[in-house]
């Protein structure tokens, strides 16, 4: 937890760092450099290569895509990508491929209805492709809805079939060695921390075999999906607000329907206080349980957010360097190795915080289900006086 | 948040959830139930093989523990062997000793009375000799001191001197 919130102030003090950076120089003259930089938006013709367009390029990033991009040179409509499928509800279900977009460029036709993609969102529109905007710049076009196989689904399938394959081989291996060897060395110990190390001391020794399935799936998939983040596929699964709602809302739920009659009570009548505290209690503990895991989905959804931010933004600032700043090329290059040997700091420091939330969400959501399935013995906890001496458990809870 | 909202894709979620759930089921299915279960069986033979090498040096242990109790028993009776050997030894000697003693008294005492018996007997003899001498003498004397009264004292002298054995 520490390191987490070390971690976010490292972020926020680079991110200061660089809003300085932009301050410090307002409307630099750009005419020394026209032949390379232009007015244009991310995308619109020409290479990423100032402030606002390595900003849109992240932006972009963030978001979800209709297509698997490996590699891209937008200015010259040059793509290494595959067009994913497209799936809408819209009086009925329309199936078509996202190659129809062109990557945004034209509107896509299907049965009659023309839907025109903005910002990664699929709009419908004629076929000329108006799209009118409200005051807040937000298209007022109808989105259908869309549940197409995107980038992010494609990412999710795939690191689901990355575990699959591993954890099936380790579990063959067993048939015929007692120790695996090759990979399965590796991931052996994995397994027996996070049973050892997460599910037994929070969830309890008797209760934990029923929650591995979750937890270990849980680890492994975040971990393994925060890595390919890393990785130059460009993938950014735990950075998206719905996945991270996703395996949020399945502790949550598990939780819940696995919580035995003490969980209840001290939500509802929670003993050893009056009976007026009690009644306030219950709104209290109500948020409570929805506020753990909303804490675990925006924790992972940030963390991660703020490293490919972080990521891209040195990266990009080598690029900016270059051609958005005022400076020699001496001075560029300099800038251009150190923002190199930052980002290169910045993924080691990835590195360590795509286990570290992997584990921390995992460590949370065994603490909750353990918190729900714990038998609580409260009863020699109370004074005299019916105030409820805290005990370890209730220190942890309050701390998480 | 307005664009954390705009960026939820509702169909992002369901898909994730599905496919998240699916996940779960069949790795609980063909990968943790089976790796779990090796795990946990191969610790309980850790275990087990730990408890049973436990065992093995306890029981070595005892076996030691009990082999020099024999041993020192064994000493123990082999003292209490060689002490009553000695005590037999002694006794036996002792008895022999007594026994010894005993018969060579019962031999001396035999051999004093053989002895006591036989100078009585001889004791006897030379009275009833002497009586018989004396008888004799007299009988010589009596005859002889009618004759003579010298010859009869040299004939006592020469009596007598015969008589002195």
């Amino acid at each position: 937890m520490f390191r987490a919130y070390l971690k976010t102030v490292f972020v926020a003090l680079i991110f200061i760092a660089f809003s300085q950076a932009n301050a410090e120089e307002p409307t630099q003259d750009h005419d020394a450099h026209d032949t390379t930089v232009d007015g244009a938006d991310y995308g619109e013709g020409d290479a990423v290569n100032t402030k606002d367009e390595v900003s849109a390029f992240i932006q972009h990033h963030l978001q979800d895509s209709h297509y698997f991009t490996l590699f891209e040179k937008a200015e010259d409509h040059f793509f290494v990508s595959l067009p994913l499928p497209v799936l809408l509800w819209d009086d009925g279900l329309q199936a078509f491929s996202a190659s129809k977009f062109h990557h945004g460029e034209t509107v896509a036709e299907h049965n009659g209805n023309y839907y025109k993609l903005y910002h990664g969102k699929i709009y419908k529109t004629d076929a000329a492709g108006t799209i009118t905007y409200d005051e807040d710049h937000h298209p007022t076009q109808a989105k259908p809805f869309d549940f197409s196989i995107t980038k992010n689904v494609v990412v999710a399938l795939l690191v689901s079939l990355i575990m699959f394959f591993l954890f099936k081989g380790l579990a063959k291996q067993y048939k015929t060695r007692s120790i695996p060897k090759g990979i399965g060395r590796v991931l052996e110990p994995l397994v027996i921390y996070v049973r050892d190390e997460i599910a037994k001391p929070n969830v309890g020794e008797k209760k934990y075999r029923k929650f591995m399935g979750f937890l270990l799936t849980v680890f492994f998939f975040i971990w393994i999906a925060n890595l390919l983040g890393l990785t130059p596929l460009g993938t950014n699964l735990t950075g998206n607000i719905a996945v991270t709602v996703g395996l949020a809302l399945l502790t949550y739920l598990i939780t819940t329907f696995s919580a035995n009659k003490d969980y209840w009570k001290h939500i509802f009548w929670m003993p050893g206080v009056h009976w007026i505290m009690k009644i306030f209690f219950i709104p209290i503990e109500l948020v409570g349980t929805l506020t753990k895991p909303f804490a675990l989905l925006v924790r992972l959804y940030a963390n991660i957010t703020a490293g490919h931010v972080v990521l891209f933004t040195l990266l990009g600032a080598i690029t900016v360097a270059k051609t958005d700043l005022s400076i020699g090329t001496g001075a560029s290059i300099g800038y251009g190795v150190f923002y190199f040997v930052l980002a290169v700091f910045i993924t080691l420091i990835e590195l360590l915080v795509a286990f570290l939330q992997a584990y921390i969400f995992t460590l949370l959501s065994a603490l909750f289900i353990g918190m729900a399935v714990a038998d609580h013995d409260h009863e020699h906890e109370h004074d005299e006086e019916g105030h409820e001496i805290a005990d370890v458990e209730d220190v942890r809870e309050r701390f998480v | 948040m307005d664009q954390l909202i705009n960026d939820f894709s509702l169909g992002l979620f369901i898909w994730q959830l599905v496919i998240f759930i699916g996940l779960i089921f069949l790795m609980a299915k063909y990968a943790w139930k089976p790796i779990l279960n090796s795990l946990d069986s191969r610790e309980q033979g850790i275990a087990d093989a730990l408890a049973a090498a436990e065992n093995a040096k306890q029981e070595m242990a005892n076996l030691e523990a009990s082999n020099a109790a024999a041993a020192q028993e064994a000493r123990a009776q082999r003292d209490e062997m060689l002490k009553e050997a000695r005590q037999i030894k002694e006794k036996m000697i002792a008895d022999a000793a007594g026994e010894a003693q005993a018969q060579a008294d019962k031999i001396i005492s035999q051999a004093q009375e053989s002895i006591e018996s036989e100078k009585k007997a001889a004791l006897a003899d030379i009275k009833s000799q002497v009586a018989n001498l004396s008888v004799d003498i007299a009988e010589k004397v009596t005859r002889k001191e009618l004759s003579e009264k010298v010859k009869q004292h040299a004939l006592i002298e020469q009596l007598l001197a015969e008589a002195n054995i």
